[in-house]
């Protein structure tokens, strides 16, 4: 069974082609003009890139299946252009043994979507009291570890988490969040959280951590990755660093590019989120870092909730977003990204990260695996026109203005979703 | 029918509209039948899903001599099943049929959340550490009625104590800049709010520098744990700081009120018994409380032409 991607500009390492693409099996046979395929997909208008690769997902299973499923986050994933997805830990029970990662990564077989990549935790039950047996669970593959919704808050306990990951080869993801900081909040604080009278959560509580980890970075010659960084001092702390010569990399969500903390006037739940939104002034040296390389990848953040953890007070709201579907056209309206960006940012860098590289984040060449996004990158649409996929609605999107939509995935060889639409 | 939900949304027009007819409504209260058909066959429903026994009675009490039934949910009897998310509870209670829906509620944004389920008039009865409209009107009344002067423009106020965590700071400013007043807000850093230089106020942490420049002296309620959480050592610490005593009683201008929104903490926000201290104008506070309330629901319900006319 081939499938040829017709009529198409392809981002390869040599640059931008006018070509079609045959895929062939698990790999790519050829690119070249006037390509056919057994299926055949149109491409025209659109840029055949490296499957999208998602460093921060919250799949929910297991534990909060009401949420989402792990079927539903990889069709949420597919619909979003991603090939692979790395799962964030804080499931029930929490992804701290072999036995939990085993039965995510069956689960992401089993739904056939997406590569679903765990990660495991760095604390056991990411209580931040003990180590999680991270040896035993890079044995079993996992490469990315993280406690992600908290923030590991003992300096010892990290240092020696440093330590051991750079024995083991695998890299630590950090949510920066020194927690005595941050009790009770539920948005930015800011000038906007005192007119609403809404508990805040200051910047400083993110860059304390940032600035904490990048001196154990120095004085273990270990590895971290930043989750979600979120504020302007932030990106500055991880620019220094990369100047330095740290091995420091760093993620950002599609919702602090684009949003910022006035949408909670509208006391709406689904702007609370993880960190939160913070001000304009923040997006934009979020989107000055991405630009200038300080932040390597562009991570959805995806976490679904059910309604009614959303349609509460927001104190009582759980934190988090929908991400995946919508990612490409965030960062296409953030941005105004150049095809080869949008490859860098969502696909190849994450992958690099992550340790998925070749089988993911390799731009189209024959030979390579057949881990595809084709996407119209100037077509505009507006959030809510599309389905999410998830089995959730918190949905932040819905009527914004994005840029860039996914028309077709391939994944392992096989399209995952045509015209927009998941292939079961 | 028109929600009743910040001072930002009720705007200067409004609120004047209400205060206009707050006497009407304080003669309504002394008939020998204190009681109009103004809301007769409505139905007014409490949601106080955090308790007030005071602002809930005194909304009882506007509704009834307005003639409206009412029905009330407090977090006790609204029986919130675990899962039950609070727009469940909203629907449910608004199957009922209420024309008004006074929420009240110890987070911030909820009767904008509210609103936008039920179609119900969604009032305000506190939210949050953000408005508290109802109080701030009935602040406003009483001072007009204090110092004898419908234009406040000139008058100023100083708001002592917990600004941070206040919705009735919050709404006064609101309402009284709106009127004109200038204000001061009294408080040690950690409980001012962050971004109050964007507010049009001025803000002080010492009681002793602004105290002698004011027309009306405003103690908010300050709870203990705000005070060990980051604003003082201890209550004694905060009460030498930021209570009212003899001494600064002495300091205030000839003519100057001292309100509080009660219940006081005795000790805390004043050393001085306000409800004997000359001054104090805290007496009125709750007086007014159910015709500036019947004003609101008026306002909200049966707009100013509505029948006076005894039941
Ligand atoms: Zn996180």
């Amino acid at each position: 069974m081939t499938i040829a991607l017709r009529g198409g500009t392809v981002v390869t390492a040599d640059g931008e082609v006018r070509a079609d693409v045959l895929v062939d099996g698990g790999v790519v046979s050829a690119i070249g003009p006037s390509l056919r395929g057994d299926a055949e997909l149109d491409a025209t208008g659109c840029h055949v890139l490296p499957g999208f690769v998602d460093l921060h997902t919250h799949l929910r299973e297991p534990g909060r299946e009401e949420a989402e499923t792990i079927a539903t986050g990889s069709r949420a994933g597919a619909l979003g252009g991603y090939t692979a997805l790395v799962a964030m830990p804080n499931t029930d029970p929490a992804q701290d043994s072999v036995t939990t990662v085993e039965f995510v990564r069956s689960q992401g077989r089993a739904a056939g979507l997406v590569d679903v990549l765990p990660s495991g935790c760095i604390t056991a039950g990411r209580r931040g009291e003990r180590l999680a047996p991270l040896a035993d669970l890079a044995a079993a593959g996992v490469t990315l570890f993280t406690d992600d919704g908290n923030g590991v808050q003992d300096a010892s306990l990290m240092r020696r988490a440093l330590l051991v990951a750079r024995d083991l080869g695998v890299v630590l993801a950090q949510h920066c969040e020194v927690s005595s900081l941050t009790a009770g909040a539920v948005m930015d604080e800011c000038a906007c959280s005192g007119e609403l009278g809404l508990p805040g959560w200051p910047a400083v509580a993110e860059e304390l951590m940032v600035q904490r980890d990048i001196d154990l970075v120095r004085d273990t010659g270990g590895r971290i990755h930043f989750l979600h960084l979120s504020t302007a001092r932030s990106v500055a702390l991880v620019r220094a660093a990369k100047a330095e010569g740290l091995a420091v990399t760093a993620e950002v969500a599609p919702h602090h590019l684009l949003l910022d903390h006035g949408a909670l006037r509208s006391f709406d739940p689904v702007f609370k989120v993880n960190p939160p939104l913070r001000s304009p002034a923040d997006a934009a040296a979020l989107r000055e870092g991405v630009r200038d390389g300080t932040i390597d990848a562009v991570a959805t953040d995806h976490a679904p909730h059910p309604a009614w953890n959303k349609e509460v007070p927001l104190d009582e709201a759980s934190p988090g977003m929908l991400g995946l579907h919508a990612a490409l056209g965030v960062v296409g309206a953030a941005l105004s990204p150049s095809p080869m960006d949008v490859a860098r940012m969502m696909s190849s860098a994450p992958a690099r990260i992550a340790g998925l590289s070749p089988r993911h984040g390799s731009l189209p060449a024959v030979g390579g695996a057949a881990n595809l996004c084709v996407a119209d990158l100037s077509a505009r649409w507006t959030g809510g026109d599309r389905p999410t996929g998830s089995r959730s609605a918190n949905d932040p999107w819905v009527g914004v203005p994005l840029v860039g939509a996914v028309r077709h995935t391939v994944f392992g060889g096989r399209a995952t979703v045509v015209d927009g639409e998941v292939q079961q | 029918m028109r929600h009743v939900l910040g001072i930002g949304e009720i705007g200067l027009e409004r609120a004047e509209a209400i205060l206009a007819l707050v006497p009407r409504m304080a003669e309504v209260r002394s008939r020998s039948v204190p009681k109009v058909a103004a809301l007769r066959g409505r139905t007014v429903a409490m949601l106080f899903l955090e308790d007030s026994t005071r602002t809930r009675l005194s909304f009882d009490a506007a509704a009834r001599a307005l003639s409206a039934d009412t029905m009330t949910f407090t977090a006790s009897t609204s029986s919130m099943k675990k899962g039950e998310s609070l727009r469940d509870t909203v629907e449910t209670i608004s199957a009922l049929g209420p024309n008004a829906l006074v929420v009240r509620h110890r987070t911030s944004g909820v009767p904008w959340q509210v609103a936008a389920w039920t179609e119900a008039a969604v009032v305000n009865a506190g939210d949050g550490a953000h408005e508290h409209p109802t109080q701030a009107l009935l602040d406003a009344h009483t001072i007009r009625e204090a110092l004898a002067t419908e234009s406040l423009s000139g008058v100023r106020v100083g708001i002592v104590g917990d600004i941070r965590h206040s919705r009735v700071a919050r709404s006064n400013v609101r309402l009284l800049r709106m009127l004109g007043a200038s204000v001061v807000l009294v408080a040690p850093s950690p409980l001012q709010p962050p971004g109050v230089e964007g507010w049009g106020v001025d803000a002080s942490s010492s009681l002793d520098d602004v105290i002698g420049g004011l027309d009306v002296l405003y103690l908010l309620r300050v709870q203990a744990e705000r005070i060990t959480g980051g604003a003082a050592p201890d209550a004694g610490e905060y009460a030498r700081r930021f209570g009212l005593d003899h001494a600064r009683v002495r300091r205030l201008r000839p003519g100057a009120i001292v309100m509080h929104p009660g219940p006081v903490n005795p000790g805390v926000e004043s050393s001085v018994d306000l409800s004997r201290l000359p001054q104090s104008v805290v007496g009125r506070q709750v007086a007014n409380g159910v015709p500036v309330r019947m004003a609101v629901l008026l306002d909200a319900l049966a707009g100013a032409g509505a029948g006076m006319e005894e039941e």
